[in-house]
């Protein structure tokens, strides 16, 4: 997926992205950023051992850390850059986007499955799950708000942030075609907030059980 | 099935009009998510597979159907499609195989695990077919504009 070679805009003109002429070079996007792969093979090694060989710490680890990350970025993102990134111009956009969705591309499923893996193990060791348990209707809600964030991230949000990159790898991106697709990154950006605080509420209660 | 355009035969493909294929993937991918959570709401037991197979069912009715209408798509990128979808794919791939590996290491055996197998093996494939069917839609099909 980094090898894509750029190619002529099927828009026309009218709707084009290039820079102005004379204008500053519109940086190389690479989708999935190579560096950052041995990383995330670390950190996936590391959730492995730690559910294969169910260390405590490593387990606490992953989910406290994974699940931190994942909340605030969500929220930072989905309540303080997506409401600035709406009101830029389309170019603006666009340069933002170039450099922060290729990031977020390896970061936040890294993250989301750090966070689920070893919550769901640590979850079955505590004895949460079980019926018995005065957290086990908490965590069914928990999975329900992950079942919701899931859907929403890997159905709508993912597959428009690729098309935006992709959009963009172009000589001439297409403006409206990238306006369109970020205009999902706006709209979901209230429902996993929502979602977000709704996993904060459920963490706290089942931690303070 | 496109629209008319006035920036000639190649500008087809922003306006273009595409059979629903990755709204009925992502409906697809609902209906296994509800079925993950169904039978993970019953852990550490054994959850009643009924509903589950149901789900499963009905979610591999929708990625057949989503499959058949876009391979008979015409016009459509299908290099970008098969070099966005490879990849995806492999990343999905991986990441089914480490909750397949989290689910057999907490002793899932028989039809539990023969069905979160199938949903796992659809969530693999539901995912990057949304991915590189929504990046392929706007791409221009190389073999028919060049």
């Amino acid at each position: 997926m980094t090898d894509t070679r750029a190619e002529p805009s099927p828009h026309g003109p009218a709707a084009d992205l290039g820079p102005p002429s004379g204008g500053p070079p519109r940086p190389v996007i690479q989708i999935v950023p190579l560096k950052g792969l041995p990383i995330v093979a670390v950190v996936l090694a590391f959730l492995v051992a730690s559910i294969g060989f169910n260390w405590q710490w490593g387990l606490d680890f992953n989910h406290v850390a994974g699940g931190a990350l994942w909340t605030g970025i969500d929220l930072f993102v989905g309540l303080v850059v997506g409401p600035i990134l709406g009101r830029l111009s389309i170019p603006a956009r666009a340069e933002f986007s170039a450099r922060f969705m290729p990031k977020m591309v390896l970061l936040m499923p890294t993250l989301v499955a750090m966070t689920l893996a070893s919550g769901f193990q640590l979850a079955l060791d505590l004895g949460n799950l079980k019926t018995s348990s005065p957290n086990h209707s908490w965590l069914i809600a928990s999975f329900i708000v992950v079942g919701v964030m899931a859907v929403t991230a890997l159905g709508i949000l993912e597959p428009a942030n690729l098309a935006v990159l992709f959009e963009m790898r172009k000589p001439r991106p297409n403006g409206e075609v990238i306006a369109k697709l970020m205009k999902r990154f706006i709209y979901t950006a209230g429902i996993t907030g929502l979602m977000q605080v709704a996993t904060l509420v459920i963490m706290t209660r089942v931690a303070s059980r | 099935m496109s629209l008319p355009s006035q920036n000639g035969p190649s500008a087809v493909t922003a306006e273009r009009r595409f059979a629903p294929v990755a709204e009925m993937d992502a409906a697809a991918l609902a209906l296994i998510v509800v079925g993950g959570i169904y039978m993970a709401s019953y852990a550490p037991r054994r959850a009643p597979l009924a509903l589950p197979i149901v789900l499963a069912a009905a979610s591999g009715v929708l990625v057949l159907a989503s499959i058949v209408m876009l391979a008979r798509t015409k016009g459509f990128a299908w290099d970008k499609f098969f070099l966005v979808g490879r990849w995806t794919l492999l990343s999905y791939v991986i990441a089914a195989g480490l909750i397949e590996f989290a689910f057999v290491r907490d002793h899932i055996r028989g039809g539990p695990l023969a069905v979160i197998t199938a949903m796992l093996v659809l969530f693999a494939v539901i995912v990057p077919l949304i991915i590189s069917f929504t990046v392929a839609r706007y791409q221009s099909a190389r073999s028919e504009t060049a």
